[in-house]
Formats: C-alpha cells, sequence, structure tokens
C-alpha cells in the first residue's frame, strides 16, 4: 500500500485516486474505535491541534474536534471573533504566532477561497482545509466518498446527481473532484443562475430538470440552498426554488428503484429537503456525520501520526 | 540466508501442545482469544479450533491492531498501515488468552495490553506465543511457548502460516 507524503490537505483536486483510497481505508479501520466504550486511543498522544475557523460552523468544528479527541490529542478552538483578527492582525500572522507555540497542525475553515492553500505555504505545520469559500470542502467529500462506498461496496460506476446550488458550493466541487477520480458518473442538477459555466469540464453532466437528475440516480446529493442567494437575486424566489428542485414525496413517489439521500447539513428543511425524504429509511444523512469522526481521525492520523 | 526452525508438521504439533498446556493450566470455561494481527490472528483461530473441539461449546475470538498504540511513532518515518480491531464480545470478568506469533521485544505485547485494558477488565490475561527468540525490552514474558530459538538480534524471524503466505513454517533469515 502507498505511503502519505502530504504535509497539507488543501483540496481533492491535488489528491490521486491512491490518495484517496489511502484515506479511506484507513478511514475503515478508525470507524471501530467510536463503538467502544472508551472511545479513545493513544496515536496521537502529545500533539497539539489547532481549529482556526474564521466562519462559523458547528459540525466540522465538532467532528474535528472529536477526531482530534479519540486520538488523544490536545485540540484548541481559536474564536476568532474574540482574536487578534479584529485587532488587524493578518491571518497568516496570526498562524505564525500560534505556531510558535509548537502546535501540529491548524484546521482552517475562512469564507476566502484559498486561505488555508496561503497559511500552509507560510507554517511548517500541517494544514487541513475544512472548507475555503466556494473552493473546496475535502472532508466533506470525503466523508461523503466513505459513506457511500461503505453503503454500495464500491465507488466506480455509482451514479449520483449532486442539486442545487453547485456554483456557490465548495462541498460540491470536492465531491465531483473525489466521485470523478474513483470513478463514479456525477450529473449536476440545479436552476441555471446555479451552475457554473464550463462545469462540464470537470467531466460531469449538467441538467436543469430535476425528473431527469433523480431518474437515473442511485444517490440524490441534496445541498444546502442558502437564503442570502434570493437577496442576490441569484433566484426570484426560495419557494419557487422548493417547488422545482425541493426533495418532496411526489418526486419521490414515480421512482422505480431505491434511491439513496445525501445531504452535507445543515438542513433547510422544507427548501431543499421535505421533512418526510430527509426520515425516510434511506436517508444516509445521519451515517454522513458518524464516518466524518473517521474520515477526520484518518486525515489526521495520515497527516501528523508521524514523524516527516 | 535462510534456516527453517519450524516445518509444517512441527508447527502443527507445537500449537497442539500449546492448546494442551492451556486447557491444562488455564481451563476452557469463561475464555476467550484474542490474536495480535497479523498472524496472531490466524494462530488465535487454530488454537480455537482445537480447544472448542475439547470444550464443545463456541469460545469468542477477537483480533486486535496494536498500530495505534505503539511507542514508536516519533520514530517512524511512515504511517504503517492500520487494519481492523474487531473484538465484540465483553471481556469484563473473562480469562483472556492473548496470542501472538512471536516474542521478541516485549513492545507488542505492551502495546496489546494497553489496548485490552481500553476494553475492559478481564479477570486474568495470558500470553501465548508460537515462537520466543528472546532479546526483550520489556519486562515481560510469555505464559505458554511454543519453541524457544536462539536468534541474533539482527535476524527476522518469519511464521508463515498458509491462510497467507501457502504454506505453514518458521524461518530464520539474516538481513
Amino acid at each position: 500500500m502507498m505511503e502519505w507524503k502530504r504535509k497539507d490537505l488543501i483540496a481533492l483536486e491535488d489528491l490521486s485516486r491512491e490518495e484517496i483510497e489511502l484515506i479511506l481505508n484507513t478511514a475503515k479501520s478508525f470507524k471501530e474505535v467510536s463503538t467502544r466504550a472508551v472511545k479513545k486511543v493513544p496515536a496521537l498522544r502529545g500533539k497539539t491541534i489547532v481549529n482556526l475557523f474564521f466562519e462559523p460552523s458547528t459540525r466540522t468544528k465538532t467532528s474535528f474536534e472529536l477526531a482530534a479527541k479519540r486520538l488523544s490529542a490536545d485540540v484548541l478552538s481559536f474564536d476568532v471573533s474574540t482574536s487578534s483578527i479584529s485587532k488587524g492582525e493578518t491571518i497568516v500572522d496570526t498562524a505564525k504566532n500560534i505556531e510558535a507555540m509548537k502546535v501540529d497542525c491548524f484546521i482552517i475553515r475562512h469564507s476566502v477561497a484559498g486561505a488555508p492553500y496561503l497559511i500552509s505555504k507560510n507554517v511548517s505545520c500541517a494544514v487541513i482545509n475544512a472548507g475555503d469559500g466556494c473552493h473546496e470542502h475535502p472532508t466533506q467529500a470525503l466523508l461523503d466518498l466513505f459513506t457511500v462506498k461503505e453503503k454500495f461496496g464500491r465507488i466506480k460506476g455509482i451514479k449520483i446527481s449532486i442539486i442545487g446550488d453547485i456554483l456557490h458550493s465548495r462541498v460540491a466541487r470536492s465531491n465531483i473532484w473525489g466521485f470523478k477520480k474513483l470513478g463514479a458518473e456525477v450529473t449536476v442538477c440545479g436552476p441555471p443562475p446555479l451552475i457554473p459555466l464550463d462545469i462540464e469540464k470537470m467531466g460531469v453532466r449538467v441538467t436543469y430538470k430535476i425528473e431527469d437528475a433523480i431518474e437515473n440516480a442511485d444517490i440524490l446529493y441534496i445541498l444546502r440552498l442558502q437564503k442570502e442567494r434570493q437577496r442576490e437575486n441569484f433566484l426570484p424566489s426560495l419557494k419557487e426554488y422548493s417547488k422545482i428542485y425541493g426533495i418532496d414525496r411526489d418526486k419521490f413517489l414515480k421512482l422505480k428503484k431505491k434511491v439513496f439521500i445525501m445531504h452535507p447539513g445543515p438542513m433547510n428543511r422544507g427548501i431543499e429537503i421535505k421533512s418526510e425524504i430527509a426520515e425516510k429509511d434511506n436517508s444516509l444523512i445521519l451515517e454522513q456525520v458518524t464516518n466524518g469522526i473517521a474520515v477526520r481521525m484518518a486525515v489526521l492520523y495520515l497527516t501528523i501520526g508521524s514523524k516527516r | 540466508m535462510e534456516k527453517k526452525a519450524l516445518n509444517a508438521k512441527e508447527m502443527s504439533e507445537v500449537i497442539e501442545n500449546l492448546a494442551k498446556e492451556i486447557e491444562r493450566s488455564v481451563g476452557l470455561e469463561n475464555l476467550a482469544i484474542i490474536g495480535i494481527k497479523r498472524r496472531g490472528d490466524i494462530l488465535a483461530e487454530r488454537l480455537r479450533g482445537i480447544l472448542q473441539k475439547k470444550y464443545k461449546r463456541e469460545i469468542p475470538i477477537g483480533f486486535l491492531d496494536i498500530t495505534l498504540y505503539r511507542d514508536d511513532f516519533s520514530k517512524i518515518g511512515a504511517n504503517p498501515v492500520i487494519s481492523e480491531t474487531d473484538i465484540k464480545f465483553d471481556i469484563n470478568e473473562r480469562k483472556i488468552l492473548l496470542v501472538d506469533d512471536v516474542i521478541f521485544t516485549g513492545r507488542t505485547v505492551r502495546a496489546a495490553l494497553d489496548a485490552i485494558i481500553d476494553f475492559g477488565r478481564p479477570s486474568l490475561i495470558r500470553l501465548a506465543v508460537l515462537i520466543d527468540r528472546n532479546h526483550r525490552e520489556l519486562p515481560i514474558q510469555p505464559d505458554f511457548v511454543g519453541k524457544v530459538i536462539e536468534t541474533e538480534k539482527e535476524e527476522i524471524v518469519e511464521v508463515k502460516v498458509k491462510e497467507m503466505d501457502g504454506k505453514d513454517e518458521v524461518v530464520i533469515e539474516k538481513k
């Protein structure tokens, strides 16, 4: 099996198929740890991991924090609202100052694409991208890949339709890279203003018709619709979006085969997904959350688990 | 250079003898077996096969990957590949037979003991190994030994098993 050689995890675009598979296989072994009575192994004892979230997040931050703690690392969550950023310090200076306290890893979320990359080039410790602007959210896509692989036993040949605001979605971008590299057939679907021009160049099929996206899919990956998109004039109305693109029982009843539902959270119940669908037995949404811990444990283990 | 320490026939006799010893001194009541990956798990399966025949009831078995409990993380260059730990039974108040193929420095067993204790509190733990090759670095000794062989520290003792390597044998290799 191959070795992990990277200092950082910034984007799935950078990774080879083998690297993605290494993370997924490693995560498989970590999943068991969270089912134990004592949910902790000593692999990262003495390592310090810093959550540097410049944008609010509950799930991803909690997931990374639990992953780090289950590997016995120490975790520090840096609250940006009370930080020196508000006093005018640049993000690179902030990171360098924290690094000077001898930490091993930064987990960074930022509203600007490229911020984690910029920091990674200026520090010698590991940097993991926890979502940057509209660029990428690699660990989300890795946990999605893991969930699909666990459910179907493979990724190659699986048909996944990503539905919603593709244009602003780092989750969509990371998932397109990840699923394409592992041989899935990816379709994207949404209202035309929210589908990026030239997205076909990433190897995906584009459709604006929801029926078309649902018809041939094994998995519907429903993106969160951010309400401010209406204010920004990308959408005439949320109600209209919900009626056309929201996944509800009516759209589901037409299906002949079993289709699984995934969503990166947090859900807007009633907009992109109706409650009756989110609660169905073919919803993988909570499994995604569970698997997020195992995948993030694997990423932390691979990036800072050994001497480099 | 390769030197044979046990052939297939000798290996199976050694395992039979280990099973006898274990039955006599630990007993089979409330016993469970845990094999250390990789190869210790296969020996554990074989011991269990023999012991179950005598016991006529099922003996629980589990497998342990000790990678995450290693003490040399900061020294090794690359991340060791991890395989899954699988212990489905309740280990509290059980007699645990820990099985590995070779005991050398004792560090693997130290890691395994730590891992087992994270799963609960067994009433006792006994250690069975196929080969004891000496050179211990920790005060850990096996309770049941198939065969003691004299080795140089640089030599490699390789236990081969049918299930993974196509044949049963133990060889000593010079580096």
